[in-house]
């Protein structure tokens, strides 16, 4: 009940935003939990595609998103963080202080 | 002149039993999509007017149009608006738009709005994108996913396969619905290959409606894909012109096993009644 109050009326939840596509050979999304994303910047700064962009969303929170001009083709601009060889640290999860970026492949 | 087959019903709708003069608050708010555009006009937080129609080629225009449709014959003026709200693939580019917000919070706000609130999972189908939107009983926005990748599985998906079938776009679902057994679905990921397949099916002796009710279970099924990938919350509902379409709603509906809440007055407009809302709230801070 507490945490249902804080929620509902201390803290104003955010929303959980879905970048990308699917096509014929599976899924490709970027995922901000805008909850815990601040608007920072740092990932902005440390991606070297510079997929990300700061916006201020529909609530006026300060919130990061994939530059519409990249949310079409995720699989391809984040291809260089994503070797083939193996899988490699990404800049924008580490880069990110609370941990607000997930990839859905 | 020939027949367009992709044509679909535009209308007007304006409350005959209500005086804007009378509201303390008249606001506006525009949805330029893709493939239609709607104007929807409220009057101290009901809805007073709205307009539903065909996108131009040029997005201001588009939005005047809209907007001047939705106050033909209530002699509502422009200037008489308090506030004016743009959503859309086009919402950057309304002039008369104080505000510009995303289609997703609007469309979240209209289904809300209309469907009440119960309605947690929405589905936007669009000219050209799906979404997938999650709300709280408020009609915030809690999850979103969008597709816009292609408009397989969209309006303008339909429209094509309308128009080569030759069938008008408003008995599409209807014909769908009308064969002795389902036909397996056609290519789900691109309308090219699926406008490919069906002419190949046509040749193959397959009927109409066998290749209409084989390429609404493929847009169902692609449908269904994205639901799952956010995940289905009940209540249910539908926006967006595809809402129309019961050949798609129905194989949308059973391969879910939900029911939907029906959207009164038209599904179509959520997007930009929550524009509207938005503006109203908008208009009601700026006052204070």
């Amino acid at each position: 009940m507490l945490g249902w109050l804080l929620k509902r009326f201390v803290v104003m939840p955010g929303y959980i935003a879905n970048y990308g596509y699917t096509d014929g050979s599976g899924d490709y999304y970027i995922v901000v939990d805008t909850d815990k994303c601040d608007g920072c910047g740092k990932c902005v700064e440390s991606c070297p595609q510079s997929v990300l962009e700061v916006i201020t969303d529909d609530y006026d929170d300060l919130v990061i998103r994939v530059a519409e001009e990249h949310s079409k083709n995720l699989k391809y601009v984040c291809a260089p963080c994503k070797p083939v060889s193996g899988a490699q640290e990404l800049k924008c999860q580490t880069s990110c202080p609370s941990g607000a970026i997930t990839h859905s492949w | 002149m020939t027949t367009e087959f992709f044509r679909w019903t535009e209308n007007t709708w304006k409350d005959p039993d209500k005086d804007w003069r009378k509201a303390d608050t008249l606001v506006a708010g525009i949805d330029v999509g893709s493939v239609s555009s709607q104007a929807v006009v409220l009057a101290d937080g009901e809805i007073y007017s709205y307009c539903n129609t065909r996108t131009g080629s040029n997005s201001p225009a588009s939005a005047e149009n809209a907007l001047r449709l939705a106050l033909e014959g209530t002699d509502i003026k422009q200037d008489d608006l308090q506030f004016i709200v743009g959503t859309g693939y086009g919402r950057v580019n309304i002039p008369m738009a104080k505000k510009a917000i995303t289609e997703i919070a609007c469309h979240s706000r209209g289904a809300n709005f209309m469907g009440g609130p119960s309605v947690k999972t929405i589905l936007d189908m669009g000219g050209q994108d799906l979404k997938g939107i999650h709300c709280d009983e408020r009609g915030k926005v809690t999850q979103f996913l969008m597709n816009d990748k292609c408009a397989a599985g969209t309006g303008r998906g339909m429209e094509v396969m309308a128009e080569l079938l030759q069938v008008p776009i408003t008995e599409v679902g209807a014909l769908s619905l009308d064969v002795a057994e389902e036909p397996p679905p056609v290519s789900s990921t691109c309308v090219i290959f699926a406008k490919s397949e069906a002419i190949g099916l046509l040749r193959g002796g397959w009927t109409k409606n066998m290749v209409l009710a084989a390429y609404c279970s493929a847009m169902a099924h692609r449908v269904v894909g994205l639901l799952e990938r956010i995940g289905m919350e009940k209540d249910f509902t539908i926006t967006g012109g595809i809402s129309k379409n019961v050949g798609i709603t129905t194989r949308i509906l059973k391969e879910l096993g939900v029911e939907s809440i029906p959207l009164k007055p038209d599904a179509q407009i959520a997007g930009g009644l929550g524009a509207a809302l938005f503006a109203r709230d908008l208009f009601l801070k700026s006052r204070k």
